[in-house]
């Protein structure tokens, strides 16, 4: 398949911070990206390169100040940088997933209903989108004691687990993944890495952050450099 | 674009004057159903003037509050008559006040409180009343054999919550809520943002949520509006407006919040 | 009995009132004839009698009553107690009318608490007493506040009382003052007669007259019109009722007083409307076994 999902023109975003004198930074200069669905693409570049700024844009939590992000929604063509929040919230629901690099816990709120919340958002029921909440969370080996439990007490890589099995119950069209491995043991790694490709197998066109060399090489259809955007601010 | 549905509530140029004195100015925006609108700022920034003005509590001095009723029928609030206004404030709409002494009648029984709206719009079946109430205490996690006490001998966590299935009762489309978790303990805090989330979910509730506590609105509002001497300084996405404040005023309110 | 003719006092107009006060007073009553339960604001006069002695009822009673007209008092039923004697004696004297005990003979009958058992009919006018026409003050305290909800028919809170009452007592306890709805629209307060008495006002063929001396409020129930007591579905309207019959004339459809007749703390049951009483009486009725007293138990 190469019809594309994800089509970036032109992404220009700029921090302004008003309190510190007005410094402007510059940080993603004309950017232009075309994600096709089943590939997935790498964002690379050192530290400080925007990788992060591009994922948080891509996904509508950052505000680009030019350009344009189109994404595949339903069976039209919707501009993130110009839709209104509840167009965007839409499009989070149905089309675009993302997997930040750190959960954020609500207190209260078991690991069970955390990850099954996503579905029962798209309307399906309880009962069916717990099951696939159950066995996303046994592949990524969240022990079924702790599964009732909030998980502000379990551990970074834990969380980070809940995080990934959160942004993969849905299948959505579009997935942004923001170093969903960083850490995470073999094992684990391993069953991410398994997940991804299947996400691809269905179609799913990703966008990712991999600093683990070994991950990237696995799941990466192409790079995307991003040195020289920065350069050139 | 895709979703083509229709606002429940359109503000326009809506604007209240205290005198001389701005309350609220130009404020515009549309709210969708299902969506739930925090507004922040600092206390006197006119957040909880909008919010009023916005409930039909609160005449304003220019501008308009067209609502969207359940046959889909636009409805000018302040050019519509005052019977009217008042059905869809004890039927479509609730109010969530910061005190529950505000909210609630303090000297009759819980189940009476939570009953009262049904009995408002009709319903003459005790036995039916008592159990939707005690019904909606289990919902708002009060135990029910409370439902015969007043909420004079409630904790301030079980008044709020009482006054929450009191408003609820009645399925009503649009709550408006002025910093509901104001005066609690944070432990309590959390349990009432948990439940008002839950509820919000399920129930595909549209909300108005005024608070100076961004981490409420984080986890409650889809959406954001920046209030700032009156005036609306930025409207966005939550986590948008948080996480890139473009505003000078916002860069300020999230850089000020303290990290535990 | 045979009416008490007072000698009538001088320099007094008639009925005490001056015409134009009675002017005014029946403005308001008209009104609150064409607006069945609605409470019309009138300006209540000082009155020679103290706030709670029927300020309201008198002011209506002078603004009605003419000379051809005759006059019965009661208060609690009866015509005998200090109430009734007192205003009884107040209209003899300011107006000369004929003035009576008997429910049938009467053209206006002032009432405090009861309305009699005898029907009324459409040549009679029932005055009552209010010491609180609103009914939604016990909830509501701002007057504002309650009109806009008359106005606006938001009458929910009333059945919040009635609901407070099965909660707690397991059934509606009010047993008077109980609210009505007029004519399908107004609440009313009924003042404080017992809800046995309720079903009589509907449809009754008798003008009905309200009058508050302090509140300053004058509402009426004009002739024939529906008058219903709240209630709900599966707690209706029950009105109270005796397991003896009256001790004195033997009827078991009046409303029964309970009175305690010596220091062992007997006590018997007679009828409250005691013109009703002592009709049935001279007609021959008689409680079946003489007179039912209840013996206490002799205390230790």
């Amino acid at each position: 398949m190469t019809s594309p999902l994800l089509i970036v023109e032109n992404l220009h975003k700029t921090f302004t911070l008003h309190n510190q004198g007005g410094v402007v930074l510059p940080v993603l200069k004309g950017i232009d990206l075309t994600v096709n669905a089943g590939e997935c693409v790498v964002l690379h570049g050192p530290s400080g390169a925007g990788k992060s700024s591009l994922l948080r844009s891509l996904y509508a939590n950052y505000k680009p100040q030019q350009g344009q992000i189109r994404i595949r929604h339903d069976s039209d063509w919707m501009d993130l940088v110009a839709a209104a929040p509840h167009e965007i919230l839409d499009v989070r629901k149905k089309t675009l997933g993302y997997v930040s690099q750190f959960l954020r816990v609500i207190p209260r709120v078991s690991t069970l209903d955390i990850v099954s919340e996503p579905l029962r958002r798209l309307g399906i029921a309880a009962e069916q989108a717990e099951d696939k909440a159950r066995a996303l969370l046994s592949r990524l080996r969240i022990p079924e004691a702790m599964w009732s439990l909030a998980p502000a007490t379990f551990s970074g890589g834990e969380q980070q687990r809940v995080n990934i099995a959160h942004g993969f119950s849905v299948n959505y069209p579009v997935l942004l993944l923001d170093e969903p491995t960083a850490s995470l043991d073999a094992e684990n790694r391993q069953t991410v890495v398994d997940l991804i490709i299947e996400a691809k197998a269905r179609g799913t066109a990703i966008v990712g952050i991999f600093h683990d060399a070994d991950v990237r090489e696995l799941v990466a259809d192409r790079l995307f450099a991003m040195q020289a955007y920065k350069d050139a601010a | 674009m895709t979703t083509l549905r229709h606002p429940l509530m359109q503000v326009r140029d809506l604007s209240k004057m205290y005198g001389a004195r701005t309350g609220c100015r130009d404020i515009d925006f549309d709210l969708y159903p299902g969506e739930v609108l925090g507004i922040v700022g600092e206390s006197g920034s006119g957040k909880t003037t909008l919010l009023n003005c916005l409930s039909a509590r609160l005449e304003p001095t220019s501008g308009s509050v067209i609502y969207q009723d359940r046959t889909g029928a636009d409805i000018d609030i302040y050019q519509a008559s005052e019977s009217r206004r008042r059905l869809l404030m004890r039927t479509d709409w609730g109010v969530v006040h910061q005190n529950p002494k505000d909210g609630l009648r303090m000297r009759v029984s819980a189940g009476a409180n939570v009953g009262e709206r049904l009995m408002a719009v009709g319903q003459r079946h005790y036995g039916d009343i008592r159990e939707t109430a005690t019904d909606w205490l289990g919902r708002v996690e009060i135990a029910e054999d409370r439902v015969d006490d007043k909420p004079l001998t409630f904790s301030g966590g079980m008044q709020q919550r009482l006054q929450i299935a009191r408003n609820l009762v009645s399925g009503p489309r649009l709550v408006f809520m002025d910093e509901p978790t104001g005066g609690l303990d944070v432990s309590v805090q959390a349990r009432l943002l948990d439940l008002l989330r839950r509820l919000v979910t399920d129930l595909g509730l549209s909300a108005v949520l005024v608070t100076h506590d961004l981490a409420v609105v984080r986890l409650l509002a889809h959406r954001l509006m920046v209030m700032h001497q009156g005036q609306v300084v930025e409207q966005g996405l939550t986590d948008q407006v948080l996480d890139d404040p473009q505003h000078a005023y916002t860069q300020l309110l999230v850089s000020s919040v303290l990290q535990p | 009995m045979n009416p008490q003719q007072e000698t009538t006092l001088s320099g007094y107009n008639f009925a005490y009132l001056d015409e134009q006060t009675k002017r005014m007073i029946r403005r308001a009553i008209l009104k609150a004839v064409a607006i069945p339960g609605y409470q019309v604001p009138f300006g209540s006069r000082e009155m020679p009698l103290p706030y709670g002695w029927g300020t309201g009822g008198i002011q209506v009673t002078a603004a009605i009553i003419g000379a051809q007209d005759i006059l019965k008092v009661i208060d609690q039923g009866a015509d005998d107690t200090t109430n009734a004697v007192s205003i009884r004696k107040f209209f003899a004297r300011t107006t000369g009318v004929e003035t009576t005990d008997k429910t049938a003979r009467a053209t206006v009958i002032q009432t405090r608490h009861r309305i009699p058992e005898k029907p009324l009919t459409e040549n009679q006018i029932l005055v009552y007493q209010v010491p609180t026409p609103e009914p939604l003050r016990w909830l509501e305290p701002r007057e504002t506040e309650t009109r806009r909800m008359h106005a606006l028919e938001e009458y929910g809170v009333m059945h919040v009382k009635l609901y407070e009452d099965i909660a707690q007592y397991g059934r509606i306890s009010t047993s008077y003052d109980y609210p009505v709805q007029v004519n399908d629209r107004y609440i009313m307060a009924p003042s404080p007669i017992p809800k046995f008495d309720n079903p009589k006002m509907n449809e009754m063929p008798a003008l009905q007259l309200f009058g508050a001396g302090r509140e300053k409020r004058i509402y009426a129930i004009p002739p024939y019109t529906t008058v219903k007591s709240l209630d709900f579905d599966d707690h209706p309207f029950e009105v109270q009722a005796w397991d003896h019959s009256c001790a004195l004339c033997g009827a078991d459809d009046s409303f029964l007083d309970e009175v305690v007749v010596d220091n062992m703390g007997s006590r018997m049951f007679v009828c409250s409307d005691s013109d009703f009483c002592s009709e049935r009486r001279e007609a021959g009725h008689q409680s079946d076994g003489l007179p039912q007293v209840v013996v206490a138990q002799a205390a230790e």
